[in-house]
């Protein structure tokens, strides 16, 4: 996902929100990984907009995408000058309305944004993991997301809600919690990353492992590879568009120029904004946990895990409603994986809806203003509440 | 239902609406924008799934909170197992669809009891157009030029009913109506193939 973090067109918002953390699995009572590790004491940054009801029916979970966090909605201050990543949907009156749910929104295991992750500090050695953190899963990360939701004494959320890797994390949920939750809504994701998808990944972790800087992922008291991260996310960018928007958006125009160089400096706009894109990335993640995510996103795989190589089987697991929503012009997760994810459902006779939403910005355009996107979560999540 | 204008739904939906049981599995091919299925949500408690292949239609269903696939009829209708729906509704869509026979075996395979609805080309005024004017009928019901009409199959009660025999299904009820405003209509027992204006089968398969 990209930063298209922008202010509400007409100002509202849930206001000035708040960082929390809650930490758990203090050894021995350690969380149990997927690849057989256990990873303790475990800290997850979370924040919440709006009111849990006194039944507990109303509650929300946001799940966020690679280089999201837990800051999905309003403000950090009177002062700060950028709202939550997904403040166009998040908020009073709007897709997910503030005033009628409570919303959770919790950063994932193997992050940098104040959850426990490869540059948390191991409190066996004192020292930041680095490479020795455990390779985490999409499951692990819904695993610790449920110990959160337990602490806040939720019993059932109302729905769970995400895009991309988020959505990833949705469909886990919808399949390792069914009782847990009532309705799931996975937007431009898939159940299982095809050969073109790990490609992409595994170059962007390619640059990162091949900057001297990075030192076998031990770089905490040195230079960050910085150059490799910002190619990472060069790459991750290119993925994140389409060959649309980027027609409509740089085209062949040049940067600040009216003939080319003939030198190997950023002529186009394209490769400014790619640079640009790189360059401010550095400044807020971490080079590792961009490892990490991505190989989790590769692994995460619904048929193997919970159907035996059936996607049939694996929805089998479940009774939750869904909504499923794809985006014309992404070339990431494209319109045919989550229609193969809505014939599995139908065909185990789940309640599901589908929307192919056309747009041109690619896999982004969750994180777009898109007024039918708002629509569609609002009317899904309307009908769930008062059934 | 005579001259009914109850429940603010179109007429002829009113007829299908109470055909259906209390809290029964339905389908919708073609649902629009949810119409028919709200009501028999809110008035016969049933489960509901819409399939809709215009984006902007999905959304207000969607925002009616009723459930809806996007998608082409034809091929969404495969994914089903076998009796996964009490009734099947084909409204008004019937006309526009490219393989009929193909499509009504489906229903009639996923679901228990399959209702179809369509324009009767039949009608007396049709009849006195064609035999008039010379030009291919435009009426309320079917009001396309014959280059801009999504309607690519003509046909009548009678038809329909010859067709049941040769494809091999059964009409458990039928009803013909004539429809004067949207709300407001009456069924027609005189010659219905020359007086009334649509044509609403409820069928399922041989030996049911």
């Amino acid at each position: 996902m990209s930063e298209y973090i922008e202010h509400d067109k007409a100002g509202v918002s849930v206001g000035v929100v708040e960082k929390k953390f809650y930490t758990f699995a203090e050894p021995p009572d350690k969380l149990l990984l997927e690849n057989g590790n256990n990873l303790g004491p475990v800290t997850l940054a979370y924040e919440t907009y709006g009111t849990l009801n006194p039944e507990k029916t109303n509650a929300i979970l946001v799940l966020h995408a690679l280089s999201g966090d837990s800051h999905a909605a309003g403000y950090y201050s009177k002062e700060d000058p950028k709202p939550g990543w997904w403040d166009i949907m998040v908020g009073p009156g709007k897709g997910i309305d503030t005033d009628k749910y409570f919303v959770v929104c919790s950063n994932i295991i193997g992050g940098c944004m104040g959850s426990t992750g490869p540059s948390s500090i191991n409190p066996k050695t004192g020292e930041p993991y680095g490479f020795d953190f455990p390779v985490v899963t999409i499951g692990d990360m819904v695993k610790a997301q449920k110990v959160l939701i337990d602490h806040l004494g939720i019993t059932k959320l109302l729905s769970v809600i995400g895009g991309s890797i988020g959505g990833m994390q949705a469909l886990e949920w919808s399949v390792r919690y069914p009782e847990r939750i009532v309705s799931a809504i996975p937007l431009a994701t898939t159940t299982r990353h095809s050969a073109l998808s790990i490609a992409f990944n595994e170059v962007a972790r390619q640059a990162i492992m091949s900057d001297p800087n990075w030192n076998k992922g031990d770089y905490y008291f040195g230079e960050n590879p910085d150059l490799g991260l910002a190619v990472a996310r060069m790459i991750g960018h290119i993925t994140y568009l389409s060959d649309e928007s980027m027609r409509r958006k740089f085209g062949r125009r040049l940067q600040g120029k009216d003939n080319f160089s003939f030198d190997f400096g950023a002529d186009f706009q394209i490769e400014s904004y790619l640079r640009y894109q790189g360059n401010k990335f550095v400044d807020r993640f971490d080079a590792n946990s961009f490892l990490y995510i991505t190989r989790a996103s590769d692994y995460f795989d619904l048929e193997k895990q919970h159907g035996e190589g059936s996607i049939v089987k694996a929805f089998s697991r479940t009774n939750v409603k869904f909504l499923v929503v794809s985006f014309t012009s992404d070339w990431l997760y494209p319109t045919y994986q989550s229609k193969e994810m809505v014939k599995a459902m139908k065909k185990n006779g789940l309640d599901v809806s589908f929307c192919e939403i056309k747009a041109e910005c690619g896999h982004d355009a969750f994180l777009m203003p898109i007024e039918r996107l708002s629509n569609l979560v609002q009317g899904f999540l309307k009908g769930v509440y008062e059934e | 239902m005579k001259n009914s204008e109850n429940n603010g739904i179109r007429f002829d939906l009113q007829i299908i609406a109470s055909w259906i049981e209390p809290g029964s599995r339905v389908l919708g091919l073609g649902c629009g924008e949810g119409d028919l299925l709200y009501f028999l949500k809110k008035n016969k408690q049933v489960e509901e799934t819409g399939i809709e292949i215009k984006e902007s239609r999905v959304e207000k269903c969607i925002e009616k909170g009723i459930s809806v696939l996007q998608g082409d009829i034809n091929e969404e209708i495969l994914d089903y197992p076998d009796n996964s729906f009490d009734y099947v509704i084909l409204s008004q869509t019937l006309q526009q669809v490219y393989e009929p026979e193909q499509l009504i075996k489906s229903m009639l395979r996923i679901g228990n009891k399959g209702i179809v609805s369509f324009p009767n080309f039949c009608h007396w005024k049709i009849r006195a157009q064609l035999l008039v004017s010379g030009y291919v009928p435009i009426t309320k019901e079917l009001p396309y030029e014959w280059h801009n009409t999504p309607n690519i199959r003509v046909l009548s009660i009678k038809d329909f009913r010859k067709f049941s025999g040769e494809v091999g299904f059964r009409i458990c009820k039928e009803a013909a109506i004539s429809v004067q405003n949207n709300k407001q209509g009456r069924d027609v027992t005189f010659f219905p193939n020359l007086f009334a204006t649509y044509g609403i089968f409820q069928i399922g398969a041989r030996g049911d």
